[in-house]
């Protein structure tokens, strides 16, 4: 499975016992920017634990916050990616009670986000609802010791890091419009590859830089909705898909068991692969919302949103779909999905301006580049001249695969002078066909088999033309001869 | 005023004169102060930390930069008494409170930075009302203040120890806060001047919040002009707070001999009834002084000032709920140990709060509740339009409006501590300028019952300081 989330099983539908799910994601994720979101401190994951800190972000008596401008123009960044509508905003303070909350209370952006009305565009081209994506400040960072897992209750004593508090987050909050847990990783996968590609956010889920809530109810279609369980702690995108679908069975399994879905709060445990309490409904907190007396309307004006806009990227669905239109993929391949997602995308690209071939192009992209990362250091030029053998036939797939490892170990060079090094030269076709025949006789067996429409049977012929010809034979074209053989 | 018979003046603006041009030590001017606060402060507790050491060592810091030629600024060694619910860095800052006990903040106050900057000297932190939650000054952790003019009686309150510091000669000048008045009624009932500027024209930036859509830091002095000095060395501009505002300091000095031939002085006919007959009498006084000097006297209507108290009551608790829930023993203050996190909360907070402070966050927490948010809250934000408007209206026909400050002179202490509403009603033609966010001052003028001081309040419109103190200078020209 690709990073890139699900590609032909997005659009299948996911229904158990003739329900279906219907699922709505609010995913975290912290903002890219020098500083935090309403003081002077660094934003620096990592650092040593309350290095990062000051009086507003440790709430002392009589500081004040001061709205980060970066923090700012990064939402309405994304807000823009998202095709929301950006609009005059406020912030509000959430008031409740924890260690790790300075202030007791978060500043968070509440009835007047700064985006709102957007959508997300799967690579399978479903669309998901973008209800809003607010501002707020993260909280201060708990590590409980002694006890059992690493839980508050039970522990003997508490540490608590205030770098993270006050890091400025963004709250996508998606409609609920995913309807299967594919659908939910390929958003995820989308919204981390929108974020990165932006500069918005590193979007790292294993530094928590980018943070997943899960709002999953079931019903049978057509039906209202149900009640929801919001599922906290969802770390991965393969968590994302495991969670939901652990949640939407056990919903299920309540409803056909006669007993109601109650409104949660539930926490993913990624060991058990199940969901768990964390609290209901009843013992939810009255956050009390307020308009935030320390801070002003946030009221950007359209010519600074003009210039964001004008500083957005190439978005990986547009991305996707000028390479799928190059190649001649379907813009929602894997090897499209990989490669974009890897950012080589124009890479592929550039090998084809040099007269490369773009499919044999975006095959190796894929392949032999998985672990080098943004900048294959193979000269497009080299790897144009690589493929340009290729469909001449000068080389065959396995042949070429060779040279190609020779280039890439060598930061570039000639391919046809690898290929002659390494003592390949094009099989013509009557020296193959010998092979085939040579095979036939020496394998009746297969060849009864294969002729008997047992397709598995070709395995053993290949094998002894490619044992023959020593690694050299195109095993397409070997597989080709065989079929003409093939009587009727 | 006159001189000391040791030669050392008693106006800030007089001392500052003397200081800068080297007649007059910073030293001894310091040590005058200090030996004041020696003989009674004892009596009538304005401070709950006097800071004598940092002060002398101050002051000789100033001498020398004079006599070394350079300028010690526009407050040149002039003592100043700072509230003790504004950071000074290195130095305990309480609200006098229990639950900030034993705290120092590791910062100053912009005020604070704007008062060394000017070359004043800090002479101590005074007491208030638990994080300026009351009108007498009785609500202190560290025990009640004094008033100097009769000490058998309070001085107002919150900021109750920096009026007290000024009256009693302890400094000539004070910073204090006001929310619902906390300035200008112990102003008034310490025989003061006490000014609370437009809302964001001084920052709020290390003044620990009550209400923070309401608090502003003002100045208290014995005169017009000192109060005009200090209001012009801390107000202005600072990125440090988000609703300050744009602009330069207030120049509010420049027009205290203009008078006020040509003003027109609203009188508000639907003012809320309950102020005593020796207070109407000095206001009535009052508008006839300046209409002899010139103004025109004309009525005007604000029918929604009457409503001023219950919404404040509502807006104020509720903000402070929000504001005060940072006390919570984890990271500074008091902390009482408990087997758990919630009940480390609430013991420490329970015993940290004093009584008004508890009353004020349940007052609060409830009117933010879901459920109730719409009927308290919600409503009372619109009164706080409803009154915006209403002094909007009122100020196209007049360019100040005369008030009291105060309801009645200084009152004894407990006579109100029993019923929280008596002390609120202090607080009835304070509160709405808190609201609107507009200025407002009180300036001496006579005595009441008792032989004692009677407060007259300028109000006018948002950064009408100017005019204010046009007003309140030829009030005080005509004092008896």
């Amino acid at each position: 499975m690709s990073g890139a989330g699900g590609t032909a099983a997005a659009t299948a539908a996911w229904a158990h016992e003739g329900y279906e799910m219907v699922v709505g994601l609010e995913v975290h994720v912290e903002l890219a920017t020098r500083t935090k979101l309403f003081s002077g401190s660094p934003n620096r994951f990592g650092d040593e634990p309350n290095t990062n800190i000051d009086p507003v972000t440790l709430g002392l008596p009589g500081a004040l916050p001061v709205l980060n401008r970066q923090a700012v123009e990064l939402a309405i960044k994304l807000g823009l990616a998202l095709n929301c509508r950006v609009q005059r905003s406020t912030f509000a303070r959430k008031n409740y009670f924890y260690p790790d909350m300075p202030k007791a209370y978060q500043i968070s952006q509440y009835d007047e986000p700064i985006s709102v009305d957007g959508w997300l565009d799967l690579p399978d081209g479903f669309r998901v609802g973008i209800e809003r994506a607010h501002m707020e400040e993260d909280t201060g960072k708990s590590t409980h010791v002694g006890g059992a897992g690493g839980r508050i209750h039970g522990s003997e004593h508490s540490l608590i890091d205030f770098n993270r508090a006050g890091v400025p987050l963004v709250e996508i909050v998606s409609r609920p419009d995913i309807r299967t847990p594919e659908q939910a990783k390929a958003y995820v996968s989308e919204l981390r590859a929108i974020l990165v590609a932006t500069g918005v956010s590193d979007a790292k889920m294993e530094e928590g830089s980018m943070r997943v809530d899960a709002n999953v109810s079931v019903r049978r279609p057509g039906d209202a909705l149900g009640t929801r369980c919001e599922i906290k702690n969802v770390n991965s995108v393969r968590s994302v898909g495991r969670a939901i679908e652990y949640e939407a069975r056990r919903q299920i399994a309540m409803i056909d068991a006669g007993e109601p879905v109650v409104q949660q709060t539930r926490h993913w445990n990624e060991n058990d692969g199940k969901t768990h309490t964390l609290r209901s409904k009843e013992d939810a907190d009255d956050y009390r919302y307020f308009l935030e007396p320390d801070l002003v309307v946030v009221d950007p004006d359209p010519e600074w949103i003009e210039r964001v806009r004008g500083s957005l990227p190439v978005l990986p669905a547009a991305r996707r779909t000028r390479l799928a239109e190059a190649t001649g993929q379907a813009a929602d391949s894997e090897a499209v999905l990989v490669v974009v997602e890897r950012g080589q995308d124009s890479y592929v690209l550039a090998v084809g301006a040099a007269d490369g071939d773009l499919g044999r192009a975006l095959v190796h992209v894929k392949e032999a580049f998985a672990e080098q990362g943004d900048a294959p250091a193979v000269p497009a030029a080299d790897l144009a001249k690589l493929t340009r053998l290729e469909v001449a036939g000068t080389l065959t797939a396995t042949q070429a695969k060779q040279v190609l490892a020779a280039l890439v170990e060598r930061g570039g060079g000639d391919a046809e002078a690898i290929a002659a090094a390494k003592g390949f030269e094009a099989l013509d076709t009557s020296e193959l066909e010998a092979m085939v025949d040579a095979a036939i006789a020496a394998q009746p067996d297969a060849w009864e088999k294969f002729c008997a429409g047992e397709g598995k049977a070709m395995g053993a012929l290949v094998g002894e033309v490619m044992k023959a010809s020593r690694g050299q034979a195109d095993g397409k074209l070997v597989s080709r001869l065989f079929n003409q053989r093939k009587p009727g | 005023m006159v001189d000391d018979p040791d030669g050392i003046p008693t106006t800030a603006a007089d001392i500052a004169w003397g200081v800068r041009n080297g007649i007059t030590k910073a030293a001894d001017v310091v040590e005058r102060h200090l030996g004041e606060i020696e003989r009674r402060d004892g009596e009538i507790h304005a401070f709950n930390l006097v800071l004598a050491e940092a002060a002398r060592a101050r002051a000789a810091e100033i001498d020398e930069r004079v006599s070394l030629g350079h300028d010690a600024g526009p407050l040149a060694g002039v003592p100043v008494a700072v509230k003790d619910n504004m950071c000074t860095r290195g130095v305990p800052t309480t609200c006098s409170s229990k639950i900030l006990e034993g705290w120092t903040p590791p910062y100053d106050a912009t005020i604070v930075t704007r008062l060394n900057e000017a070359g004043a000297i800090i002479v101590g932190k005074t007491n208030l009302d638990e994080f300026a939650m009351g009108s007498s000054t009785e609500n202190s952790a560290f025990g009640a203040t004094r008033n100097p003019h009769d000490t058998a009686r309070v001085p107002g309150g919150s900021s109750g120890g920096s009026a007290a510091a000024v009256a009693a000669n302890f400094a000539p000048l004070a910073l204090g806060s006001d929310t619902g008045g906390s300035i200008r009624q112990p102003a008034a009932l310490c025989g003061v001047v006490g000014v609370k500027p437009t809302y964001g024209a001084v920052s709020r930036y290390g003044l620990v919040a009550f209400a923070s859509s309401l608090d502003q830091i003002g100045p208290l002095a014995h005169t017009v002009n000192d109060a005009a000095l200090l209001l012009e060395a801390i107000s202005g501009h600072d990125p440090m707070d988000s609703t300050s505002i744009a602009g330069g300091p207030l120049d509010v000095s420049r027009g205290l001999d203009f008078g006020v031939a040509g003003l027109r002085i609203g009188r508000i006919t639907d003012l809320p009834e309950g102020a005593d007959p020796d207070v109407t009498a000095r206001l009535d006084e009052a508008f006839d002084a300046l209409r002899a000097a010139g103004a025109e006297i004309v009525d005007v209507r604000v029918p929604a000032f009457t409503y001023g108290l219950t919404a404040y009551y509502l807006i104020a608790p509720a903000e402070a709920s929000s504001n005060l829930a940072r006390y919570d023993g984890v990271r500074y203050g008091l902390r009482v140990d408990a087997p758990d996190t919630n009940a480390m909360y609430l013991a420490t907070r329970t015993e940290g709060f004093g009584d008004e402070v508890k009353r004020r966050i349940m007052l609060g927490t409830y009117a933010l509740s879901a459920g109730y948010y719409d009927a308290y809250y919600g409503r009372a934000l619109k009164v706080r339009r409803r009154i915006a408007d209403d002094f909007a209206a009122a100020y196209e026909s007049c360019d100040a409006l005369l008030t009291p400050s105060s309801p009645s002179v200084a009152f004894h202490h407990g006579d109100k501590t029993s019923d929280p509403m008596q002390m609120y009603l202090c607080d009835t033609y304070t509160i709405p300028s808190n609201l609107s966010g507009e200025p407002g001052m009180s300036v001496p003028f006579g005595t009441g019952d008792a032989g004692l001081p009677v407060g007259v309040q300028v109000l006018a419109p948002a950064l009408g300081e100017p005019v204010m103190f046009r007003v309140a200078a030829e009030l005080e020209r005509r004092a008896t």
